[in-house]
């Protein structure tokens, strides 16, 4: 469905994203994994179409996207990790607006709106003014602005910034429906137990490279178990692969 | 595209009208500003009373011609003329109560009437001090063009009918013969100013500038405002409307390009972007509203002038929509502009300033 081959990106001096492939599959979650400045945001504002690559190809459903009027863009469904709405509008006004980027009016909009509001919970709050909701609401409906136009794609950078718990679960409950619709997902992320519950498969980068890709049970087979007879844990193989040093 | 297109016009308007600051800011404080200017500017055309420049003063001769230059820039419609002490005049010129300040020396009478008919070089023209404020020189070119006119009306009115005249005449005569002038151009002067002294010893007495003054001014003037089309009064607020309703525009459009910027901080335009539409379409949307915003400005700006002020189009109503049109999209244009080069919010605020 996705596939992404030899990506590489380079601001200046810095490169930011070096050589990474990954592929996703239709009713899949891809889990990124990747400390600050991994290169995890600048792969997805490629996949996405926000950047453009240096080299390398993305493929989506066997084809290369190709400008920024593709209409293979509308398979593509981005949840940026800023909280990317207006304030000042209705959860209507604003879902409306998105939608109508895909060119949906009229009834398919209408009933576009429903679904995703149905889905993230919020239907009987569409009429108020985004600026009066909660951070996780918020959330929420940045959510469903990125499935309005049924994109087979989902990807979601960091969705659950800054949300409490209970938003959280109720992101992932959406996000594993979604899944089991069909959709294909990459989802990056820093937080280890998000990946382990959601992720069908991980890749961990860092400094712009894939360092690993595998299930989860085959990265916590690259990490010996600990003395005390103990599970491996996420976070464990995580360090091992990408060091202990702080990044900037 | 044209979904995208209305549906990027359409939010902007929505948003732009959800903030009532905004509303309040582009249609309502160009014109609280404009019928305040023009209010005053409008009275200050109605009133007979010209506007007068302030002028300080001095005659430190006390001749009876500086005495009549002194009474002629007093009576001047054009001046405010109030004599004063050399130093009271620096120090009123320093404060920048008074514009302009003229000392009239010791001897300046005598000197001046000789200078009249003197040729250069037999004795040194009296020096005239003009003290001004070099903040306002225009006023200095026009204080100078009316003193001279009472300066020779004064001079050439004493040389040809008063004492002072005569004696100076006398004296010039007395000392033809010891100057280095040619000598044929020297007995044509000495006819000439012996024909003065005989047409000025057959003159009665005549008062000083007065009806039967020999010298003054040789053209009468008449004034005329033109405005648009003969018969039109002037409207002072057919000008200050115009000028803030463009400046406000300005404004207001500057602030809608800052919003692009705002937008971009806010990550909605990485969502924007990845929609299949060209970054192009995202632009021209944000331009169309602007220019729409814009246009509604003019429209209740100069709506409100001719409802209130009774401003009137004099020209081509179709060139006026035009002009309109023509101010609404470059301004929109000027917040796209500003968005374009200003990284962020604050560098596109000090653009503005720089713009406006």
């Amino acid at each position: 469905m996705l596939e992404i081959r030899c990506l590489r990106k380079r601001f200046g001096s810095l490169v930011a994203v070096n050589d990474i492939s990954l592929t996703i599959e239709p009713g899949r979650i891809l889990g990124v994994l990747g400390p600050n400045g991994a290169g995890k945001t600048t792969t997805v504002s490629m996949i996405a179409g926000l950047l453009s690559p240096d080299s390398g190809e993305i493929l989506v459903d066997g084809q290369m996207l190709a400008g920024d009027r593709d209409p293979a863009k509308r398979k593509i469904g981005l949840v940026p990790q800023d909280l990317a709405l207006y304030e000042e509008l209705t959860a209507e006004d604003n879902l409306r607006f998105f939608g109508a980027l895909y060119s949906l009016t009229g009834s398919a909009l209408d009933h576009a709106m429903a679904a995703a509001l149905t889905l993230v919970g919020l239907g009987d709050r569409m009429r108020d003014r985004v600026k009066t909701f909660s951070g996780g609401m918020k959330r929420r409906l940045n959510l469903a602005a990125g499935l309005l136009h049924d994109p087979d794609i989902l990807l979601l950078d960091e969705p659950t910034v800054g949300v409490d718990p209970q938003s959280r679960n109720a992101i992932f409950d959406n996000l594993e429906e979604l899944k089991d619709r069909g959709k294909a997902l990459l989802y990056t992320t820093h937080y280890m137990e998000e990946a382990e519950r959601l992720a069908d498969r991980l890749v961990i980068i860092d400094r712009g490279q894939v360092v690993a890709s595998d299930t989860l049970a085959g990265l916590y087979e690259r990490v010996p178990a600990p003395a005390g007879g103990g599970r491996v844990s996420l976070e464990s193989v995580f360090l091992s692969l990408t060091g202990k040093s702080l990044r900037d | 595209m044209l979904i995208p297109f209305l549906a990027m016009v359409r939010k902007d308007l929505r948003l732009f009208f959800t903030d009532r600051r905004a509303v309040l800011l582009t249609f309502a404080a160009p014109i609280a500003i404009a019928s305040f200017i023009g209010s005053i500017t409008q009275n200050a055309g109605r009133s007979a009373e010209r506007t007068r420049i302030s002028v300080a003063i001095v005659d430190e001769d006390g001749s009876t011609i500086s005495k009549a230059i002194v009474a002629g820039v007093q009576k001047d419609e054009n001046l405010t003329a109030v004599p004063t002490t050399a130093e009271e005049a620096r120090e009123r010129v320093r404060r920048g109560t008074t514009s302009v300040a003229l000392i009239i020396p010791d001897g300046f009478g005598k000197s001046a009437g000789r200078s009249l008919f003197r040729p250069a070089g037999i004795e040194a023209k009296p020096q005239l001090d003009v003290l001004f404020d070099p903040s306002r020189t225009a006023e200095v070119g026009m204080v100078r063009g009316i003193f001279t006119e009472h300066a020779m009306q004064a001079v050439g009115q004493e040389m040809f009918s008063g004492a002072t005249g005569r004696e100076n005449i006398q004296q010039t005569l007395n000392d033809l013969d010891s100057s280095s002038i040619p000598a044929d151009t020297r007995a044509r002067l000495r006819t000439m100013l012996a024909s003065v002294l005989a047409y000025q010893e057959a003159l009665p007495a005549r008062p000083q500038g007065g009806a039967g003054a020999i010298f003054s001014l040789p053209y009468t003037v008449r004034e005329e405002a033109v405005t648009a089309r003969a018969n039109i009064a002037y409207n002072a607020y057919a000008h200050s409307v115009a000028g803030m309703a463009i400046q406000f525009l300005l404004f207001a459009m500057a602030n809608h390009g800052i919003e692009i910027l705002l937008e971009r901080q806010r990550g909605i335009w990485k969502r924007l972007r990845s929609a299949p539409v060209s970054r192009y379409l995202i632009l021209a949307g944000k331009a169309a509203s602007g220019a729409l915003i814009s246009l509604t400005s003019l429209l209740i700006s100069f709506g409100f002038a001719m409802l209130v002020f009774g401003v009137r189009i004099e020209g081509s109503v179709v060139g006026f929509a035009a002009i309109c049109v023509a101010c609404s999209v470059m301004a929109a244009t000027l917040g796209v502009l500003v968005a374009t080069l200003g990284n962020s919010p604050a560098t596109a605020r000090g653009l503005t300033t720089f713009a406006s």
